[in-house]
């Protein structure tokens, strides 16, 4: 039987994933029973529990546990994995909509007008390689409210890719479309939706996938700094607990949410770009 | 004399050199081109013909000079002036239908939707696209069938004035045919005024009334214009066995490969420079034909 290639990494994927796991289930020393153990051993502490990197099986077991209910609210440190996913969640969009919100409009304007790209590049370029973290104290200072703070290092992490890749995208758009758009006399509204927004779409989605992205790994910092609610929140309290399954766990479920999201903007890259 | 429908006096391009100094790519180009012709520009590269199509289309301002339209002076770009740029200039995220349908919306913005997808559809038929090829990209068209759809866009809009630049510069030579038979076709059922670079002789004798011969860059200037005495309809085939077929061609193969520099870079004088007609008839019919009034004329026709 021939197989596609589709088929063929699909295998691969699924024999790596046995391999590895085996790997670490087997790389995990087994703890003596108590009845094996010397009595100096017994006497110095050596038939308590030690702490250690938990099996796979350990791993899957709870997965299947915090899955099968993953809303309950058993106060405020015993949140199940939805909930603090979907307030990660939240804390990143609002973040994300209001740095859209700004980025777009002014990338715009800066792609458009080279006076306002010169004036307003030194600000970007000296703000942008700062740490969104960094922000967190001034921000916390200021805002005076840790949610708030929160959605603002979202803010100002994700707003300088969407800027500079919509000023680029709509500074880049062919001369010639722009002078079809001209020809047809349309006002300078109508250009910029009916023949910039499309032409440069496909850097500006870029820009925004890769805002997302940051935004999310910013968001499990900023959680654990903040605490409170949250899947960074969650990492942190469960390390606490020193409840490494947990911790493995919830490792797992920050990149699956991780790459739903940039496979959302993978979908929405793939429906505005064209082919020239 | 009345003024011609389009008339471009004293037309005059200038660049910085880089150096402190400037070139002057042309320098009083003067002429006029009436309702309903169709003029060719022909001339070498770096002569500024393209700077001339763009000063024509409002995309390009001029050192000096003035282009009239109507009477009307030409300022800025206009739905009045359509254009058919060289590489097509189609919106690549749109259908060919949608790239048409652009222009006509902009064009009749008053206009019902099934109203202008029906125009739009008939021009595109008009130039042979028919059926699932008018839904595709750009991308996924020959690009013979991209020139059609900038052609479709273009006609669809009724510009007084049609300007197109080499539009099938890029296309193989066996394309080319086919379309300039559908831009024949289509012109002769709309009388549109039109003006169109080329550097190719045949396909000029072939389309234009009048053919605007340019002299080499820098300074160059419109020199000739060669009235083509051939009657239409055309077609490629019979009007190679056209008398006058062989001596207008052979005239513009002069200018083109020997004139055309010999004049190039001589001052205008300040004087606004119109271009001397040049008429060859060697079929006899015409009785308007004057030879005599030319001596240009004569030498070439013996």
């Amino acid at each position: 039987m021939v197989l596609s290639l589709n088929q063929k990494a699909v295998l691969l994927s699924l024999l790596l994933l046995v391999v590895g796991l085996l790997v670490w289930e087997a790389a995990i020393p087994a703890q003596k029973p108590l009845s094996e153990m010397t009595e100096y051993e017994r006497l110095t502490g050596g038939g308590a529990q030690k702490a250690g990197v938990p099996p796979p099986s350990q791993v899957i077991a709870k997965a299947w546990e915090q899955l099968s209910n993953p809303f309950y609210d058993a106060g405020p440190n015993d949140k199940g994995i939805g909930i603090q996913i979907g307030y990660s969640i939240y804390r990143v969009l609002t973040g994300y909509l209001l740095a859209a919100l700004v980025a777009l409009p002014l990338g715009f304007l800066i792609g458009m007008s080279p006076v306002a790209y010169r004036a307003l590049n030194p600000f970007i370029q000296v703000l942008r390689p700062i740490s969104p973290l960094a922000w967190m104290p001034l921000a916390l200072f200021i805002i005076q409210d840790s949610e708030a703070s929160a959605i603002f290092v979202i803010f100002i992490c994700s707003i300088w890719p969407m800027l500079i890749n919509t000023a680029f995208g709509v500074a880049g758009v062919r001369s010639d479309w722009v002078n079809v758009a001209r020809t047809h006399e349309l006002s300078a509204l109508r250009t910029a939706f009916t023949v910039i927004l499309p032409a440069a779409a496909p850097t500006i989605i870029t820009g925004m996938r890769i805002s997302i992205g940051i935004a999310w790994l910013v968001i499990v910092a900023a959680e654990m700094l903040v605490g409170g609610t949250g899947i960074g929140y969650y990492v942190w309290n469960e390390w606490n607990n020193l409840d490494l399954t947990s911790v493995i766990f919830s490792i797992l479920m920050i990149g699956i949410v991780g790459m739903l999201l940039d496979s959302a903007f993978g979908l929405l890259q793939r429906a505005v770009t064209y082919a020239e | 004399m009345t003024k011609p429908f389009l008339s471009v006096e004293r037309l005059t391009q200038k660049f910085p050199d880089g150096k402190g100094g400037e070139t002057i790519v042309f320098e009083d180009a003067t002429f006029g081109v009436e309702k309903g012709e169709f003029v060719c520009i022909l001339g070498h590269s770096g002569c500024g013909k393209s700077t001339i199509m763009n000063i024509l289309a409002g995309l390009a301002e001029p050192t000096s000079g003035v282009v009239k339209m109507d009477g009307f002076e030409v300022s800025g770009p206009s739905l009045d002036r359509g254009v058919v740029f060289q590489n097509y200039s189609l919106l690549p995220w749109l259908s060919a239908l949608s790239n048409v349908t652009f222009g006509v919306r902009a064009r009749h913005p008053e206009w019902s939707k099934a109203q202008v997808a029906e125009h739009s559809t008939k021009y595109l038929a008009m130039v042979g696209l028919e059926g699932d090829a008018i839904h595709r990209k750009p991308a996924q068209l020959s690009g013979g069938m991209r020139q059609r759809v900038s052609i479709a866009r273009a006609f669809a809009n009724h510009p007084k004035l049609l300007l197109l630049d080499e539009p099938f510069g890029a296309l193989d030579a066996l394309t080319r045919g086919t379309i300039q038979d559908e831009l024949l076709k289509i012109w002769g059922g709309t009388q549109q005024t039109v003006f169109m670079i080329t550097h190719d002789i045949d396909e000029a004798i072939l389309l234009a009334d009048r053919i605007l011969l340019m002299t080499n860059g820098p300074r160059a200037r419109v020199a000739e214009s060669v009235e083509i005495t051939i009657p239409r309809p055309r077609n490629r085939t019979d009007i190679v066995e056209h008398p006058n077929y062989y001596a207008i061609r052979n005239h513009l193969v002069q200018f083109l490969g020997r004139r055309s520099k010999e004049l190039a870079g001589q001052a205008s004088g300040g004087g606004p420079q119109s271009p001397e007609t040049v008429r060859i008839d060697l079929s006899g019919d015409a009785p308007d034909s004057k030879p005599e009034d030319n001596p240009m004329l004569r030498a070439a026709a013996q």
